[in-house]
């Protein structure tokens, strides 16, 4: 910082008269102004407000990408989309998903935050292990578990093997491929779920805790009465992310399952992938990313406005 | 003798119940992984035989055979190169929107926050379609700024909103004290508000670094070529040409993994604060 004698230290030249002073402010905001906001603006409009926009008017078209859109069928790839089995399954598949994040990797991610809340030999080494799947890639994450699934090498299979069964293929059949891979997203996101736990109590006031014991609450009524009412803003904001994270869910999905057997473990964004971008349907892939969009938008705005008013 | 001193519990004094409930959860991370590692020391025949204990041979070849190929480092370099693009840029762009949004008042500066952080509703895939098109139309398919620009703008959002909650809580005097001896607001940004917001700045790269680092949907739809491939798209392609010799796939896993392990070791704090931080003030 020394070697700019302008900040700190005062340089005779920088004494200017009161008057100069002020409009030099107004210019150097101005010249920030103009130099710093633009970059972010344009690179932001250029790639993420313009192709929203973008979306919108090539799902009016049956298009391939190549040449100018001019096959304008109007409203029709939308239907298409709701008429095709394949995406009501992904939406269900996304709902599923968004269940099971709450009612089992929630809870899951609670009951672990409150243990290591507290300070024990391990406690820190032990939230890093919960944290580490979050960290890790999710493509390595599904070929792991891809691993683990498979019927002639996998974990699984030896330990059916072990007990003389007959080892399943849970990824290869459309009655199991979904549950394989709810198993991998819980294993993979409740550490993260938990990290906000900790953080939220240990953010904590404790005098609240130590006045409820003190008035005799017992360890059961501590938790039901004080410290879960604490953590209701955090564990909306679970759910929030829960339901996000759901919602574009697709790097799992593919080292797993790739979205089969016959389309019975697609997420939307996979089915937007397998059925739009990778046979270059823009206008039919356009319309799944306008259906998604709204999705996102309307849940994120509703949930804003009624769950979390205060924050 | 530290009981009265000291916060901390030892392990034995917990409920066994919750032990055991730990040590289950422990064990349903841990096995995977493990099983990942040692699988990529055995043999294919081994993994059948033997699932979960350590190899009876240590095959080093599957290892030493990956680690001497071109193409495990071309991948790291791959992903390397996009990564930091996106870091360094991200980093530079998102600060100086940042400082704008915290120091300088003016007409519309709260509409274009939200205007920006817009970009946190929704993900990236929604429009991925259109998106290839623009790269295309702007010649960058298949290069690495096509997969760093895109990920740059989807990363701004949240990247504003740290650096700008970090800049507004710099004390305020500085800024009128550096005005009135007539340091101009970019001096300022320069070379007061970057050198002050060093953990800040890890922070934020940090977890741009991660996500650029695992990321797949973007470089799967923008790149072309298998030089330019980061390790994500390079290992799905590794698995589908050895589909089952897995003791090779587990080995690659492992040693693309590594990178990320380490990072984590390294700068778990950073990760850590800037992930579930990041989340709770977003």
């Amino acid at each position: 910082m020394s070697q700019h004698g302008g900040t700190i230290a005062i340089p005779q030249e920088a004494r200017a008269p009161a008057a100069r002073g002020r409009r030099g402010a107004i210019d150097s905001r101005l010249a920030a102004l103009l130099l710093f906001l633009p970059p972010a603006l344009m690179l932001f409009t250029l790639f993420v407000v313009l192709p929203i926009g973008e979306a919108a008017w090539y799902s009016g078209f049956n298009w391939n990408g190549f040449g100018k859109p001019t096959r304008w069928i109007g409203l029709d790839n939308y239907r298409f989309v709701f008429d095709s089995r394949g995406f009501g399954t992904a939406f269900k598949n996304n709902l599923l998903i968004i269940v099971v994040s709450l009612t089992i990797q929630l809870p899951l991610a609670l009951a672990l935050a409150l243990i290591l809340a507290e300070r024990f030999r391990g406690s820190v080494a032990l939230r890093m292990l919960f944290f580490l799947p979050y960290v890790l890639a999710e493509i390595a994450t599904g070929l792991i578990f891809s691993f683990i699934y498979d019927g002639n090498y996998g974990l699984l299979a030896s330990i059916y093997r072990a007990f003389g069964a007959e080892a399943p293929h849970l990824l290869a059949s459309t009655q199991t491929s979904m549950l394989a891979i709810l198993i991998v997203v819980v294993w993979k996101y409740f550490g993260f779920h938990m990290m906000l736990f900790i953080a939220a109590l240990q953010g904590m006031d404790r005098n609240l805790v130590e006045a409820a014991r003190i008035d005799g609450a017992s360890r059961w009524q501590v938790l039901r009465y004080v410290v879960i009412p604490l953590l209701y803003p955090t564990i909306k904001l679970s759910i929030f992310f829960a339901v996000v994270g759901s919602l574009q869910l697709f790097d799992l999905v593919m080292p797993l399952t790739r979205g089969g057997p016959a389309d019975s473990s697609n997420t939307m964004v996979s089915f937007l992938y397998n059925h739009g971008v990778s046979r270059m349907r823009v206008g039919y892939g356009s319309a799944i990313g306008v259906i998604l969009f709204v999705i996102c938008v309307t849940f994120a705005f509703t949930y804003k406005r009624w769950f979390m008013r205060n924050e | 003798m530290s009981d009265a001193l000291a916060p901390r519990r030892p392990l034995d004094l917990m409920p066994l119940y919750k032990a055991v409930f730990l040590g289950v959860v422990a064990l349903l991370v841990i096995v995977p992984l493990l099983a990942t590692v040692l699988g990529g020391f055995k043999s294919l025949g081994e993994l059948r035989t033997n699932p979960f204990g350590l190899p009876e041979t240590w095959e080093w070849e599957n290892y030493t055979g990956i680690l001497f190929s071109q193409r495990y480092w071309q991948l790291l370099w791959n992903s390397l190169v996009i990564a930091t693009l996106t870091v360094v840029l991200t980093l530079i762009v998102a600060s100086m929107a940042a400082f704008v949004f915290a120091h300088i008042h003016f007409f519309g500066s709260s509409m274009l926050l939200s205007y920006l952080t817009m970009g946190l509703l929704f993900p990236a895939a929604t429009a991925i379609l259109p998106l290839f098109i623009k790269v295309r139309d702007l010649g960058l398919l298949d290069s690495y700024l096509g997969v760093a620009l895109p990920q740059v703008a989807f990363s701004l959002a949240m990247s504003i909103l740290l650096l700008r909650r970090f800049f507004k809580d710099l004390p305020h005097e500085l800024l009128e004290a550096a005005l009135v001896d007539g340091c101009s607001y970019i001096d300022f940004f320069r070379h007061v508000t970057l050198p002050l917001s060093r953990p800040i700045l890890a922070t934020v790269g940090t977890i741009t670094f991660v996500h650029s680092w695992n990321s797949y949907l973007l470089p799967l739809v923008m790149l072309n070529s298998d030089s330019m491939y980061p390790w994500p798209l390079g290992i799905m392609i590794y698995q589908g040409e050895f589909s089952a010799e897995w003791h090779l796939i587990l080995a690659f896993i492992t040693l693309t993994i590594l990178p990320t392990f380490l990072l984590f070791i390294l700068a778990q704090k950073h990760i850590v604060a800037g992930l579930t931080a990041g989340a709770v003030k977003g």
